[in-house]
């Protein structure tokens, strides 16, 4: 393997992982500060995907298209907290499960009805359509790092919400002890919801901004889902650091899995994630 | 509550009747479906005693179910067939092999935990079979010949015919059935339904918690692998479907829709899901949305987690509650 071949499969692994990082995020947020198992989250993957695409070969600009997206799943995010996840809070895992569950093949179906069943391809901005050389025969597409850099931008955007924020301390405080909280006078249903769209929206973004380079294919959302599982076991449940370490984690030992060892490729997640359980049964990192 | 008891029996006696009745007037489409019903009873029962019982919500059940089914397809020899005397419990062997393997490293996780782990193992699983040769890949494998039943050189059963393999799969539910209600009134059972409520205070009174939690993993796992291997030999072929997510999700649905903690809950749930599913998929009432029939489903799914917790047993036992009350204050 010459270098330039392995920067390129660094590249992808960093950009594939932090990417995964944007739809576990939400999905470790959603687990520690609301108590909630969403098994749908892979869904808003999906929607996110369907929307670029409809929204983009509507407007004809996949800007447009994500702005639009955007406000779209954050409404979404909003009216599915109201309507059925605030419902759950109380209940046992088990409820959790089957109810998100059920949304799965709701959202499917909707897909289904709504979009079809094709595949679609989603063309990249003509403005980033182009590729850096690297060798002769090697370049590097410069959507993929854009892709790398909006999804860093974000991942500090977290952070700095969640750490240096007034919202972020009532988050945390809510995610420690929800009933002290409240009895502070913060709304903690509010946060609540507010916490739940975004990481609907998030894991909408991720679905959008990647659509140019996966296309837009029915079930999308369930393999993502499955991986941001492994992603937060790693991690450690609502721990946001622990999503980007393992999600960074997972994103290079797949990429350069596929390349290395193609035929257990498969399963070197998985792998990873039961060594982690023998190591650490709650994850590498254990605060938000 | 022992009166309850005895209606219980007497209940679950007139079912297994209808059931052993069932195929001499019911048609053959109709035989096939109850039969494939039965399969899922005994799987959705196998999850029960973990879901139900133990407290344990795994997502990941299709393994077992799935990792049977593929067990015997790769058992079989092409061209003749293979007895079942061996292959059943060899798969079902498989499965509590991979149990005690899986469930050492996911009974070290609780709550949310395990339910993310039970089903990423499940996947692992799907991708093994999925992505390698010997498992044939996505197309999966044909199992050509359905294993025979001899004794000595008699053959007790002949598989190929639908009514001999209805009534070894009715035999075989009630058999599991009867199982698991002797497990779960040992001590090993209450322990299980010690530990589902507080485990602390089981491990402080000298439980050994994780031990226990093991064994019923590795019991439902086998259980679970029977139900796969008699849906394989039912179906002829076998593919990663069979240990999607989807599958996981389906049987937790039986259970949780009949009635967790229960036993003959989930069978009703089987019942009735497979039910729903063909009712949603109908073509003649449903039309041109019967090829979306997993929206009804999903709703109902819905629904049920929000309405009815209890499941259908629990509706129908709060309706003998209130009967009897009402017979109470009569007196």
């Amino acid at each position: 393997m010459d270098f330039a071949f392995f920067l390129i499969q660094l590249l992808n692994g960093l950009q594939y992982g932090l990417l995964l990082f944007l739809v576990a995020s939400g999905l470790t947020l959603i687990f520690g500060i609301m108590g909630i198992i969403n098994l749908a989250h892979g869904s808003f993957y999906m929607v996110g995907a369907y929307l670029a695409w409809s929204l983009a070969s509507m407007t004809g600009s996949l800007a447009a298209a994500i702005l639009l997206g955007v406000v779209l799943t954050v409404l979404l995010g909003v009216a599915l907290e109201w309507l059925l996840i605030r419902r759950l809070y109380e209940r046992d895992h088990l409820y959790q499960v089957l109810l998100t569950y059920g949304l799965i093949l709701v959202f499917e179906e909707m897909r289904s009805i709504l979009w079809g069943d094709d595949v679609h391809g989603v063309p990249v901005p003509a403005l980033l359509a182009h590729s850096i050389p690297l060798t002769e025969n090697l370049s590097y597409p410069v959507y993929r790092l854009v892709i790398s850099g909006v999804c860093l931008l974000l991942a500090l955007g977290m952070y700095l919400l969640i750490a240096r924020t007034r919202l972020g301390m009532m988050i945390r405080a809510g995610s420690s002890n929800r009933d002290m909280v409240q009895s502070l006078g913060i709304n903690i249903r509010l946060i609540y919801t507010l916490i739940f769209a975004l990481g609907v929206a998030l894991a909408a973004f991720a679905g959008m901004i990647n659509a140019p380079l996966s296309s837009v294919f029915p079930n999308m959302g369930g393999g993502v889902l499955i991986i941001c599982f492994v992603v937060v076991v790693i991690g450690g449940i609502g721990s946001v650091k622990g999503a980007l370490v393992a999600s960074l984690l997972i994103g290079l030992a797949e990429t350069f899995g596929q390349v290395l060892v193609p035929e257990v490729a498969g399963m070197i997640v998985y792998l990873l994630m039961a060594a982690v359980l023998v190591w650490r049964p709650e994850g590498l990192f254990r605060k938000l | 509550m022992h009166a309850h008891g005895r209606m219980l029996n007497a209940i679950l006696i007139a079912a297994v009747v209808a059931l052993a009745a069932f195929p001499l007037a019911g048609s053959t489409f109709y035989t096939q479906l109850i039969t494939k019903i039965m399969i899922m009873a005994i799987f959705a029962m196998s999850l029960d005693l973990l879901v139900g019982y133990t407290g344990l919500v795994s997502f990941g059940h299709a393994a077992f179910f799935g990792l049977a089914g593929y067990a015997l397809a790769l058992m079989v020899p092409k061209y003749e067939a293979a007895s079942l005397w061996w292959t059943l419990p060899a798969a079902m062997a498989a499965c509590a092999a991979f149990a005690l393997v899986t469930g050492a490293l996911v009974l070290r996780t609780r709550g949310i935990f395990f339910i993310m782990v039970t089903l990423a193992f499940a996947q692992m699983l799907f991708f093994v079979f999925h992505d390698t040769k010997f498992g044939g890949g996505s197309d999966g494998i044909y199992i050509y010949n359905k294993p025979h039943l001899k004794l000595g050189e008699t053959a007790l059963l002949d598989l190929e015919k639908l009514d001999h393999f209805y009534y070894l799969v009715l035999v075989l539910l009630v058999a599991v059935y009867l199982v698991l209600r002797r497990i779960l009134g040992s001590t090993f059972g209450h322990a299980l339904v010690g530990i589902k409520v507080n485990e602390h205070r089981m491990r402080a009174l000298g439980f050994p918690a994780f031990r226990y939690k093991l064994a019923a993993y590795v019991i439902s796992g086998a259980l679970a692998g029977m139900s796969g291997y008699l849906a394989a030999v039912q179906f002829g072929f076998v593919n990663p479907e069979i240990i999607s997510w989807h599958q996981s999700g389906a049987v937790l649905m039986m259970v949780i829709l009949g009635g967790m903690g229960t036993l003959y809950g989930p069978a009703i749930g089987a019942f009735a899901f497979v039910m729903m599913q063909e009712l949603f998929s109908n073509q003649a009432w449903f039309g041109a949305y019967a090829k979306h029939w997993q929206l009804a489903m999903g709703v109902t799914i819905i629904l049920v987690a929000l309405y009815l917790p209890q499941g259908l047993s629990g509706l129908l036992q709060k309706f003998g509650r209130r009967k009897e009350a009402a017979e109470a204050e009569h007196d």
